[in-house]
């Protein structure tokens, strides 16, 4: 029998039953009844301190569980402020449900009091959305919102609740099946295709495995690498792709594109198959697209048939679940043979290995990199944006899917702390860096407070340069090194602010210090900011400059 | 090239804006889009008429299934198909140029349907280059208003755009 609750006793429920453990809001007019019945459940809710903050966690806490990520935001200004984390996982197709308390259903289209037509303003930026106008409709709606989100190729969905809803009388039950007319993903790819892609595979001369995020969110790692060795094809990856295949393995390239390896760049120029596997063409990777790989017949794995010959026109399209297609794949291929190829990628690997200055006169932010990897080569890394972002993603050596989150569609400033901490309450057991620039970390940092006070015990290691550095990079080869608006000069001091929040502050100024400082940060048991004072003029190499081809490369001289 | 796409979509608040929303943020164009519940009240039928070369059209088909409310998506551009528009024209009309007015109205099967002592409301239905012909021939009398539907289509016989059955 049906039980008479509240919409907001409902709401609880329906989240124990699609096993949600933790929320990440803040609370406010709109959403009372629900906080109200939060209060007694066992759902851990997380106050933060900026709602953009509580997506992020939600956002990281998916990237490195697997799980859908929750975060809920009261009408108006709370619901607006949700929009950036929601984007942001929108780009980076990251399973999310977002809850937004509403006004009451009789006051919608009047401009109330922190009324936001919420459903409108994130239409592009969400996979569905919700407002529910009938309290009876809470759990259908929930449990598609949940289903929409972590299915297919997974995406934020939100969910409106205007106050009358929660406070409304319904029986409850929760629906055990829904119809969807319109969405079925296909998940198992076309046997057909399967067979061209295998005879492709085979006859290619120089095959290259082209990996992105989307291996992750399938954790198909395992079958991707029994495909790259069976048939003895080099692996790069976007940088969403970062983890999905290990990096020490002989076949890794590393990463592809505008900050890629020398070596995988020109891979990509001269092979005449790629095997792209939930990877999208981002023109990050592509550089000028007419330049971009002029040889290469294309097979493209993708859940999402959108994706296909979107910008690179594809000869073998295959739409799927990356495991299941890949699962097949290798069912059919024989081990291959391949000498040539891969002497002339050893080669290029040797020629044009990554560089930057070791002779130790500055504190490069390289070695920062390398020394982290040393001392933690199993943490969780996320990142914020601009040049640390790519420092973190060149010398981390990444070997297991989802131990590098970082905002790779939306480059979103301020991602990195946030989703650290998400990721941390998902895997208490990890260690959790985020590695940080100091324009970045100042966007989000109030979320020490968050970390402190729940005990999350993350280390933002602040690359700190006191540039918006990237964009400086891009000044100084583009724009004659007029550096405008990107100084951002030496305050706050980031090892105090870190000691006002309650948080462990550290200052690293010489190369010697490094070790020992991520060595007391990650074993501090507390939330840790380390202020490495690097050099600031140093620039992310080798680049490609925007709209060149990815052979193409701008590097240190000699 | 033109192409005429028939698409199912639940008939519920916001699929409109969706559609609108994608093809604007997408960049893509549209000659007209006309929308009506079908015998399913459930569902609505949209009827989008788009220009673009096969690759533009393949975009737009994708991300419109790619829509969770969106059920079917069909081009009916290459099917056997029935395409029909409605339109009304205010023309001014003296009475002494009444019966001219109406010989061409009847020519192109079209019906007057209101009259004032200064102007007539004609009303067609048709093909688009039926109602672009008989648009242009009543230019000459002064057109003070018109309002056109914008296309609406089904494909000839037994073959139907309903999946959902
Ligand atoms: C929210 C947001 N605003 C602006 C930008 C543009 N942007 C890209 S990188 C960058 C500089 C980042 O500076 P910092 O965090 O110090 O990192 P650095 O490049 O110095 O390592 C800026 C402003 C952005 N990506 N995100
Ligand atoms: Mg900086």
């Amino acid at each position: 029998m049906a039980k008479k609750v509240s919409g907001a006793e409902a709401f609880i429920e329906c989240l124990y039953k699609e096993n949600v453990e933790v929320i990440f809001g803040i609370p406010g007019g709109s959403l009372l009844p629900i906080h109200d019945e939060l209060y007694d459940s066992s759902i851990r809710h997380i106050l933060v301190r900026h709602e953009q903050c509580a997506a992020h966690m939600a956002d990281g806490y998916a990237r490195a569980t697997g799980r859908t990520g929750v975060c809920m935001a009261t009408s108006g200004p709370g619901a607006t402020n949700l929009v950036t984390g929601i984007a942001n996982a929108y780009m980076d197709s990251v399973p999310m449900v977002a809850f937004t308390g509403q006004v009451p259903t009789s006051m919608i289209g009047n401009d109330a009091f922190q009324e936001a037509d919420i459903t409108g303003i994130t239409l592009p930026i969400t996979k569905i959305n919700y407002l529910i106008k009938d309290a009876n409709d809470l759990p259908r709606t929930i449990k598609e919102a949940f289903y929409i989100a972590s299915t297919g190729r997974p995406g934020p969905v939100l969910v409106d609740i205007p106050k009358d809803v929660q406070t409304a009388e319904i029986e409850f039950e929760y629906p055990k099946t829904f119809e969807l007319r319109g969405y079925k993903p296909t998940i198992e790819g076309h046997p057909l295709q399967i067979k061209r892609a295998i005879k492709a595979i085979m006859d290619a001369e120089r095959p290259i495995v082209y990996a992105g995020g989307g291996v992750i969110i399938s954790n198909a790692s395992e079958e991707l690498r029994a495909l790259a060795e069976l048939a003895l094809a080099p692996v790069t990856t976007t940088l969403l792709g970062k983890g999905a295949f290990p990096e020490s393995h002989p076949l890794s390239l590393g990463m592809v594109g505008m900050h890629g390896t020398k070596y995988a760049n020109y891979a990509m120029t001269e092979t005449d198959l790629i095997i792209a596997v939930g990877a999208r063409f981002d023109d990050r990777v592509t550089g000028k697209l007419d330049a971009f790989a002029p040889n290469a017949k294309v097979i493209h794995i993708d859940i999402d048939p959108a994706e296909i010959s979107k910008s690179v026109s594809v000869s073998i399209p295959i739409v799927g679940d990356a495991k299941s297609v890949l699962k097949e794949l290798i069912k059919g291929l024989i081990g291959a043979s391949r000498t040539e190829w891969l002497k002339k990628i050893e080669e290029w690997k040797k020629e044009f290995p990554l560089r930057y200055d070791r002779s130790g006169k500055t504190l490069k932010p390289q070695f920062i990199i390398e020394q982290i990897h040393e001392v933690c080569p199993d943490a969780i890394i996320t990142t914020e944006v601009g040049q640390c972002q790519m420092w973190a993603a060149q010398y981390f050596k990444y070997t297991k899917p989802r131990s590098f989150i970082s905002s790779g569609g939306l480059g979103t400033m301020g991602y990195g702390f946030p989703a650290a901490i998400g990721a941390k309450v998902g895997c208490p057991d990890k260690t959790v860096i985020d590695i940080a620039g100091d324009g970045s970390f100042q966007m989000t940092c109030q979320e020490l407070a968050t970390a402190v006070l729940n005990d999350i015990p993350v280390t933002v290691a602040i690359l700190n340069n006191g540039f918006l550095g990237m964009v400086r990079q891009w000044q100084e080869l583009f724009y004659d090194k007029r550096y405008a608006a990107t100084y951002l000069g030496t305050s706050p001091d980031f090892t105090k602010l870190a000691e006002a929040y309650g948080a462990l502050g550290i200052e690293v100024v010489k190369p010697s210090e490094v070790k020992s400082a991520i060595e007391e940060a990650v074993t501090s048991d507390k939330p840790a900011v380390i202020d490495f004072k690097i050099d600031p003029e140093e620039n992310v190499l080798p680049m490609v400059p925007a709209g060149a081809a990815i052979n193409e490369i701008i590097d240190y001289e000699g | 090239m033109k192409h005429t796409l028939s698409v199912l979509v639940e008939n519920k608040p916001g699929v409109l804006a969706r559609v609108a929303g994608l093809f604007s943020r997408r960049g893509f164009n549209i000659d007209s889009l006309a929308v009506g519940v079908t015998e399913n009240p459930e569902i609505s039928r949209m009827t989008i008429v788009l220009e673009g070369d096969n690759r533009v059209l393949e975009q737009v088909t994708k991300q419109l299934n790619k829509l969770i409310d969106t059920i079917k998506v069909s081009d009916l551009t290459a099917e056997e198909s029935v395409e029909r528009e409605l339109v009304m024209i205010k023309v001014v009309a003296e009475p002494k140029m009444r019966s001219e007015i109406m010989q061409i109205a009847d020519i192109f099967r079209a019906r007057i349907v209101d009259v004032s002592p200064k102007t007539m409301i004609i009303e067609a239905t048709g093909d688009e280059t039926k109602i672009n012909a008989m648009e242009s021939l009543l230019k000459q009398f002064g057109i003070k208003e018109l309002a056109r539907t914008g296309k609406v289509a089904l494909t000839r016989g037994l073959k139907s755009v309903q999946e959902w059955k």
